[in-house]
């Protein structure tokens, strides 16, 4: 792998230009594309493709998620721009009941390629309607693709991927993650969907867990391999569908499981790994799955409150280190 | 009147006050005036029934169809009371001319998007009596391979693009496949049509903004049956309209006299016309009565018996009928476009009646690729 590095919102920049110049029908809707996006993800492209291809839109959440529906239907790829997943909530329906099932109602006479881009997470004193991270909402909807990228390489690799797939997909990127820098393979680079990564391998434990999560989780195993404890940290990637052989390959291994997730832990994503990990690896287990998410309160905007419902590393050793504790039952 | 001072079924009797002055032009005999309004006058002999020059060719083709859509209807309403029709079906008995003048003015091409209530726009797009009702039935060989039923029925092969379970959701939809044929520089147009009930949720306010912005190739029919679902309509919406509604965006739009077949055929072959040669968004509002319930088992108590009587006697194909004959088509060519009609749908009966259902693997088939529910235990 070459040396080329850039940052994580540039990494989805640079796929959608790679996209739309190799595949004519690939097109973005959303607002402010024209001025780069609310991030900048989509600096120079209106400049590159013209207005028609990288589409300014009103603030209609509900008519850019179902213009995409009927794009997609109608021969194009649209990528959908939703600004905050928060936002996506004004187009539920054109997501979950139009875009997921149209394939299936109508008995498969067509497809509905687009990829709905829905930054998800905590940044910078944002408060309740600007943090969330739903993505267990759209991993429940039979239809949907859902993907989570944590780094440069998988910002670029997956998108690709996304844009390529027939069938809908949810790509949710962290906002803190935009300014993330990272190695980034020369040529072309496309990530599969549904495949997880073993970003530090280990085997007293295995941490699972994906997006911003996946750094924190590193940052743990970094401070637990001090102390002699070699946690392996799965970055799952893509949520659905998950890799769940690399999951039980890995519990199997080390007997520990720890997921840990930004979002409500309660019915989150991590509920699905534990409960997948219980039912197939119960006699191989060495301890009782755990998980590590935030508490099932809103996101506040005061940093000593917002902390609240942050996990950090420090949390995510003293985890692991309860688990490994000899007879110990975790809390 | 407000829809403050109107509640439910406050009104019945003032005259009609929605009509839009610039484009209005449903004055055609008022025969069929909408929600009953005027029943006094709603009766054949003051219809305009004289049309100089009827193109009786072009209009009988029209009434073959309405009696195809009918005769469609009355046989799946018959075939639910037996059980065989599954699931709510949402007959537009009455509403026949909207889809017979809009829809046979397309091109196998062009898209249409339709609603819950979607039958006949359905048929008048041209996909297959015998597939839908298999589709209405649940069986294999549906249009949908039976796994969506009445309100999921779509044709791509025809254009046709999808019935659709949730009141206007198909607006945005039809305004992103307008966005992709003029990306893709076709010649091609989209036609939406939504119910009166459809106007007071926001993807109309979005989807019609949307279209006059990006100045798309879409013509939308607000097919105004006076009611949203149980309850009239002009008791629940505020101001006077679709039209109006689409007025106010700087769109071009005409209240029209839905059961008017004649007039309604010349507007929409003139709007699909100026439509596709790029000359932006338009709305046609159609009034016209639903004679059925909301649904085929909804008897629809919450009016007068007396007000359904009227309306079924100048419903549009009884009208169009009346103009025919006047025209100089003999009755009897009338009755074969009935017995045709009939006949067909019985045939479609039967074949539905004898249909296998699906194959149950079917129940994990085109989900997904990715993630594909065969490929694991999901």
């Amino acid at each position: 792998m070459a040396g080329l590095r850039m940052s994580y919102l540039e990494a989805g920049r640079r796929a959608l230009i790679e996209e739309m110049e190799r595949d004519a029908s690939v097109w973005a809707l959303g607002e402010d594309l024209g001025r780069g996006g609310v991030f900048g993800q989509y600096r120079g492209l209106q400049e590159v493709f013209g207005p028609e291809r990288i589409a300014d839109t009103p603030i209609s959440e509900a008519c850019i998620m179902g213009a995409a529906v009927g794009a997609a239907m109608t021969g194009t790829r649209p990528v959908v721009e939703m600004r905050f997943s928060d936002f996506a909530l004004c187009a539920v329906d054109e997501l979950v009941n139009q875009a997921a099932k149209a394939r299936y109602m109508f008995g498969g006479q067509m497809r509905v390629p687009l990829v709905v881009r829905e930054p998800i997470g905590m940044w910078r004193s944002s408060a309740a309607q600007h943090s969330q991270s739903l993505e267990a909402w759209y991993v429940h909807i039979p239809g949907l693709v859902v993907v989570a990228p944590a780094t440069p390489a998988d910002a670029l690799g997956l998108m690709k991927s996304a844009i390529r797939c027939d069938d809908p997909v949810v790509f949710m990127e962290h906002k803190n993650l935009w300014a993330l820098e990272g190695a980034v393979p020369e040529g072309e680079h496309l990530v599969p969907l549904g495949r997880a990564e073993v970003a530090r391998a280990g085997d007293a434990v295995t941490l699972v867990t994906w997006s911003a999560m996946r750094h924190v989780c590193l940052t743990a195993a970094e401070s637990l391999a001090a102390e002699g404890i070699a946690a392996e940290v799965i970055d799952l990637r893509t949520l659905w569908p998950w890799d769940r052989d690399t999951v039980l390959a890995s519990v199997a291994r080390t007997g520990r499981l720890l997921v840990v997730q930004e979002a409500v832990q309660v019915a989150g994503f991590g509920a699905e790994i534990a409960a997948t990990v219980a039912e197939a690896l119960h006699g191989a287990l060495k301890a009782p799955v755990r998980r590590l998410g935030a508490p099932r309160i809103p996101i506040a905007y005061a940093p000593p409150l917002e902390d609240r419902a942050r996990v950090g590393a420090g949390d995510v050793a003293a985890a692991v280190r309860a688990m490994l504790a000899p007879g110990s039952i975790p809390a | 009147m407000s829809a403050s001072e109107a509640p439910d079924g406050a009104g019945d009797d003032a005259p009609d006050d929605r009509a839009v002055e610039t484009g209005a032009t449903d004055g055609a005999g008022g025969a069929a005036s909408p929600e009953g309004a005027d029943l006094g006058t709603a009766n054949l002999d003051t219809a305009n029934l004289d049309v100089p020059n009827l193109d009786t060719g072009r209009m009988l083709a029209h009434y073959r169809l309405m009696w195809r859509i009918r005769a469609f209807e009355e046989t799946a309403v018959a075939a639910q009371a037996e059980g065989l029709v599954l699931g709510a079906i949402h007959p537009s008995i009455g509403q026949e001319g909207v889809a017979a003048a809009v829809c046979a003015n397309l091109r196998r091409d062009d898209l249409l998007l339709s609603t819950h209530r979607g039958h006949g726009h359905t048929l008048a797009k041209g996909a297959g009596a015998p597939e839908m009702m298999r589709e209405l039935f649940g069986r294999a060989g549906g249009t949908c391979g039976g796994k969506g039923g009445s309100m999921h029925i779509a044709d791509f092969g025809v254009g046709m693009l999808g019935a659709n379970g949730v009141v206007g959701a198909n607006i945005p939809i039809a305004v992103g496949a307008a966005q992709a044929l003029k990306l893709q520089r076709a010649e091609r147009i989209v036609v939406c049509i939504f119910g009166d009930g459809a106007i007071n949720r926001g993807p109309f306010l979005e989807g019609l903004n949307w279209a006059a912005v990006f100045d798309l190739p879409v013509l939308f029919v607000c097919e105004d049956n006076g009611f949203s679902a149980t309850t009239r309509t002009r008791g629940v919406t505020a101001g006077a309209g679709a039209a109006a509604r689409a007025q106010s965006l700087g769109m071009p739009a005409e209240v029209l006299d839905g059961n008017d077949v004649v007039t309604l055929d010349a507007a929409a072959r003139e709007a699909i016309a100026l439509v596709r040669a790029g000359q932006g968004p338009r709305l046609i509002e159609a009034r016209t009565y639903r004679l059925s319930g909301h649904t085929a088992v909804d008897p629809a108590a919450y009016r007068p018996a007396e007000e359904v009587a009227a309306q079924r006697a100048v419903c549009p194909i009884m009208r169009l009928g009346a103009a025919l004959c006047m025209a100089g088509i003999a009755e009897a060519a009338l009755a074969e476009a009935e017995a045709a009609a009939r006949a067909e749908m019985a045939a479609a009966l039967a074949g539905a009646r004898a249909a296998p259902w699906p194959e149950p693997a079917a129940a994990y088939a085109d989900v997904q690729d990715v993630g594909d529910p065969r490929l694991g235990a999901f």
